[in-house]
């Protein structure tokens, strides 16, 4: 290493990478991929030019979109190109150090955690579920259910349900969060952890559907079958909810053992 | 980790905000000899700010969206 260049870090693995795990792989500025050991693990790094990967370039870059994605893309395309050989611990995104003797000096400094994190992701993938709701069609289904209660056919009755309707748009909100509460629980049984994330910003995601749950679950592999008919099931179960799914992923969520939630 | 066939053309097709959130806001944090790593909320605001620009750039030229305060970092 020199003094323009550092070290970007992708990932970090036990010690049973072979090395060809990553040799095809380029990485964020088009450099090939390596490996750095330490103490029984190994840090999957690359040597990145500091003009653009060195701090001030960094702040200068990432707010530059185009150029954030290619990185993110790049970054993750790594991770999870090693995520289909070996169980990962993945790094956040502009994780930089100034040579190898320093990524080294982080391997022996947090081995507790890297070991604690990649016998939590071992044997185990991360997958996204999200769920949307329409209001309308939410609103109506719970004053169907609300209605239905009052029997049917008689003037009363359309009463009933025309109130029903009316309080069913002030107790939607309330409805919808319980069913993702539900939705976010059953989820969890049927996973090695899970974390609620905040509702995407519909500025963000270009996408003006009601996000009522940002999930991201970690499932043992022998169970993805399961997993993905539960939200299959919990997709159809809902009148007015649908549940999208994202994955495989590499763990990014459950990197850091402080992360785990039972 | 065990990926089942096909899904590297899935993952082509992710939405880059799904992306974003995950290398962003995920991944274990140390710390770097580059801080920004360990700068958690300013890492995903600088993004942010990126994002939102974009969108605004795409809407209403010249004018810059506020960046939602809490939007991304909660979890």
């Amino acid at each position: 290493m020199t003094d323009t260049t550092g070290v970007w870090m992708y990932a970090v693995t036990d010690g049973t990478l072979a090395g060809d795990e990553t040799e095809a792989a380029s990485g964020v500025a088009g450099e090939q991929v390596r490996t750095v050991h330490e103490g029984g693990l190994t840090a999957v790094v690359g040597t990145v030019p500091l003009d653009d990967f060195g701090e001030a370039a960094l702040a200068r870059n990432l707010e530059d979109l185009d150029w954030l994605e290619k990185v993110a893309r790049a970054h993750d395309s790594v991770v999870a190109d090693l995520a289909r050989h070996v169980s990962v611990v993945p790094l956040r995104l502009a994780t930089v150090c100034l040579d190898d003797a320093r990524v080294r000096a982080l391997l022996a400094e947090h081995r507790e955690q890297f070991s604690s994190a990649l016998t939590l992701v071992t044997g185990r993938t991360e997958w996204g579920v999200k769920a949307f709701a329409d209001r309308k069609t939410l609103t109506a289904a719970v004053a169907e259910s609300d209605a239905g209660k009052a029997g049917s056919g008689s003037g009363t009755a359309y009463l009933l349900r025309r109130r029903a309707q009316l309080a069913a748009q002030e107790s939607v909100e309330r409805d919808a969060a319980a069913r993702a509460d539900e939705i976010h629980d059953r989820l969890l049984r049927t996973s090695a952890a899970g974390r609620r994330g905040a509702p995407t910003d519909p500025a963000l995601s270009g996408s003006h559907e009601w996000m009522l749950l940002n999930g991201t679950y970690l499932v043992d592999d022998d169970r993805a079958d399961e997993f993905r008919s539960v939200v299959e099931e919990l997709g159809s179960r809902f009148p007015g909810i649908r549940l999208e799914m994202s994955g495989p992923w590499p763990p990014y969520s459950f990197a850091g053992a402080e992360r785990i939630s039972p | 980790m065990r990926y089942a066939d096909g899904s590297v053309d899935e993952e082509r097709r992710i939405a880059l905000i799904d992306l974003l959130d995950r290398v962003l806001s995920g991944g274990v944090v140390i710390t770097g000899d580059i801080t920004l790593s360990i700068a958690d909320i300013d890492l995903v605001r600088i993004s942010l700010r990126a994002l939102i620009s974009s969108i605004s750039t795409l809407s209403v030229p010249g004018i810059d969206a506020p960046v939602p305060r809490g939007a991304r970092e909660g979890t």
